[in-house]
């Protein structure tokens, strides 16, 4: 191979390693960008993070329409825990308020931190839908055995458009123990 | 004068070793030519074909009926998850390097790949790689069985990966460095070797093609490769990407996976594309129609490649502006496609055409890749998409663009280099019953799938409702048609190379194929070393059209 043609390939082969190795930053760089544009107004999804607490605001109340709330709950892999709502299904008027409480009891010997992460189908009803207390905004941290009645407090607000009747809201509660900061 | 002839002594003594392979097993192992590398390459991509093919066959058994027969599930989806990922990454495309590395250096009149050495590498690297996959079918928990795309947090639950996933993914890591290397070599031979007379538009359509997919793999094997390292530091080192409960988001693992999956797809097709642009014009005795279209379309496809990825996930949630965008993208790679489909038509229109095996496979090849395209368009479709996601209608679709479109191309291609890489001709009988089998039982094997889906059966699934059944059966009786019918080609690739019908094929083998590609100036079997010195003119009736 000639002198000329080895540093041509040395050039081009350096050029091709610098794009190869780029391409895998930009794949980690596409975690950031994802949580940007996802920021994006006109992005409407619901994020873990969206599911903030509101404070209490009046709304009238629309007698005309019912709205039937369903609730679910799951277990990330083998969390161990015992976890339901008290109520499985609950007919509500938007701009009512209502409380329900769950139940949650650690079933191992051990502290346990864990978290429930809300996922609401359809997605676009959960920014209708304001909860002004939830176990949820934060981790929970489970003594031995503890048992837990969690409430969750929560209005749909009216201007939540008629096509939706039925919202259905569901709990993962994910074992958090060794990941936490909260131990 | 002295210094002269001191000079030629040495460069007699350093030439020394050039004359031929080596002797013996040791030869494979070493070897950096590239025919040695092409073929090594080629064998093993076919070995791969029968090992990803009878995963296929225990899928089709348990199918036969409904009920659960000879597998238990999670084996079932062990197979599903493998059969993909070995015929992806350890057949086709192997496959295709395995022709660039024969075909590139005779095409463009280089003496060799531009790296050799890492050549070899970059073989070998693939084989620790398959290897390091296939360890896995022998694990406690079995192979990686939640699809080959490997979604958390599916993937990461202990149920669906036993003690296999950090295997996977460091099997997917060799596999994309392999497929890396492979690709810088291709570029720098592709734009540096080629003999002085060829412009970059006077390559053959192969070279161009493998030229631009080389460009896609080095773009899109590392957003992979990252991918898969953020599944396993979610799983063994405690970050969250994917996590929900870490404030990570597994719709984010899907976006970039399908980055890369979607060029990953056109990695694929696009050398197929190449293949068939050589044969038909062939085969037609015409320039191929188009050759800048040609160019450009591939172009087009690869940029399009890039900024429609999440045509495959419309149903995990995602704005209305967002469906909406890559659902028009999407269909406009119908648009370059459709350019390459009516150039490979125009083509053959008012040809002097003759049906041998190679020329029968690539026309079978326009006409399915054009269904397989087609069922591509409805799904682009985001509102139908919703009801296609998932069922074996997406099966169907994609099947029908990697079997008859890459896989027969591939068959194509072996039937139409091997008498030149050989010297022996093949035994053109069998050929055609091979082709006639191949293409008869395709359309049993894959064309109920079409049905099936609509009708609403979901992909991977060990056991069904019996209103699937008698589809079902009339899909694995095909399979098991077209499984059997590729041992005719395993029997007519090892026949040819010891000798075929014995008839001596001529250096161009086919009429007037020198017209068409600089190899065809070569002697018939190809010599160890060609082009030591590059070809003075190159072949021009392929591009015709823009000269």
């Amino acid at each position: 191979m000639s002198e000329e043609l080895s540093k041509k390939h040395t050039k081009l082969v350096r050029i091709l390693v610098f794009v190869a190795v780029a391409m895998f930053g930009f794949g980690y760089a596409l975690v950031p960008i994802y949580d940007v544009l996802c920021e994006w107004k006109w992005i409407e999804r619901d994020r873990p993070d969206d599911i903030k607490q509101v404070s209490e605001a009046t709304y009238k109340i629309d007698l005309d329409r019912e709205i039937t709330v369903e609730f679910i709950t799951t277990l990330n892999e083998s969390t161990p825990m015992e976890f339901y709502p008290e109520v499985k299904q609950l007919k509500v008027h938007p701009g009512e308020y209502h409380t329900v409480n769950f139940y949650a009891e650690n079933k191992a010997n051990k502290v346990m931190v864990s978290r429930a992460i809300a996922s609401f189908s359809p997605a676009l009803t959960s920014s209708y839908f304001e909860k002004t207390q939830c176990f949820c905004f934060s981790e929970q941290t489970f003594q031995p055995k503890e048992i837990k009645i969690m409430p969750m407090r929560f209005v749909i607000n009216p201007d939540l458009p008629v096509s939706y009747k039925t919202i259905t809201l569901s709990y993962t509660f994910f074992d958090n123990t060794d990941k936490s900061v909260n131990k | 004068m002295s210094a002269v002839a001191e000079h030629d002594d040495h460069h007699d003594h350093h030439d020394d070793h050039d004359h031929g392979p080596a002797k013996g097993l040791l030869r494979w192992v070493i070897t950096t030519n590239h025919k040695d590398i092409g073929t090594l390459y080629l064998l093993f991509a076919l070995a791969m074909f029968f090992v990803g093919g009878s995963m296929a066959m225990v899928i089709r058994a348990e199918l036969f009926e409904p009920g659960l027969q000879f597998v238990d599930p999670a084996f079932f989806n062990s197979m599903t998850t493998m059969h993909a990922l070995v015929m992806v990454f350890g057949a086709v495309m192997p496959a295709f390097v395995g022709l660039a590395n024969w075909q590139i250096p005779l095409m463009i009149g280089a003496a060799d790949m531009a790296l050799p050495r890492m050549n070899n590498m970059s073989f070998w690297m693939l084989v620790a790689g398959v290897l390091l996959l296939a360890s896995t079918l022998f694990m406690e928990g079995g192979a990686p069985n939640g699809g080959w795309t490997l979604y958390p947090p599916l993937v990461l639950q202990p149920i669906t990966v036993g003690k296999a996933l950090p295997f996977a993914i460091f099997s997917v890591h060799l596999l994309g460095i392999s497929s890396i290397m492979g690709a810088i070599n291709i570029i720098a031979t592709i734009l540096n070797m080629r003999a002085p007379a060829m412009r970059l538009m006077d390559m053959p359509l192969f070279v161009w093609t493998w030229l631009i997919t080389a460009f896609l793999l080095i773009a899109v094997m590392p957003v992979f490769a990252g991918a898969v390292t953020m599944l396993l530091t979610d799983k063994f080192f405690h970050t969250s990407f994917f996590n929900a409960a870490g404030g990570g988001d597994p719709v984010l693992y899907e976006h970039i996976f399908w980055f890369f999956g979607h060029p990953e797809v056109y990695i694929m097709i696009l050398p197929t594309f190449g293949v068939a642009s050589t044969i038909i014009p062939v085969f037609a005795r015409k320039p191929l129609f188009g050759y800048a279209s040609m160019v450009w379309a591939t172009a087009s496809i690869a940029f399009l490649s890039f900024i429609v990825w999440a045509h495959h996930m419309f149903t995990v949630g995602m704005p209305i502006a967002g469906e909406l965008y890559f659902m028009y993208a999407t269909m406009i790679i119908a648009v370059p496609t459709g350019v390459k489909v009516f150039n490979w038509t125009a083509t053959m229109w008012k040809g002097a055409m003759t049906f041998e095996t190679p020329m029968l496979f690539s026309i079978a090849f326009v006409v399915l890749f054009t269904m397989g395209g087609f069922t591509g368009l409805m799904m682009s479709i985001a509102p139908s998409d919703f009801q296609y996601h998932d069922t074996y209608f997406i099966v169907a679709h994609f099947h029908y663009t990697l079997v008859p479109a890459s896989i027969f191309i591939l068959m194509a291609a072996g039937y139409f280099w091997l008498p030149k890489w050989t010297g022996h001709m093949y035994n053109e009988k069998i050929g055609q019953l091979h082709f006639w089998l191949s293409v008869i039982s395709v359309n049993i094997l894959f064309f109920p799938q079409h049905f099936l889906g609509l009708a609403g059966m979901p992909r991977r699934i060990p056991d069904y409702a019996i209103q699937f059944a008698d589809w079902n059966m009339i899909s694995s009786i095909g399979g098991f048609i077209f499984g059997a019918s590729q041992l005719l080609f395993l029997y007519i690739v090892y026949d040819t190379i010891k000798g075929g019908t014995g008839e001596k094929v001529t250096d161009e083998v086919w009429e007037d194929a020198s017209k068409h590609g600089l190899e065809w100036t070569l002697p018939s079997p190809v010599p160890y070393h060609t082009w030591t010195t590059p070809p003075s003119a190159v072949p021009t009736e392929h591009v015709l059209d823009t000269h």
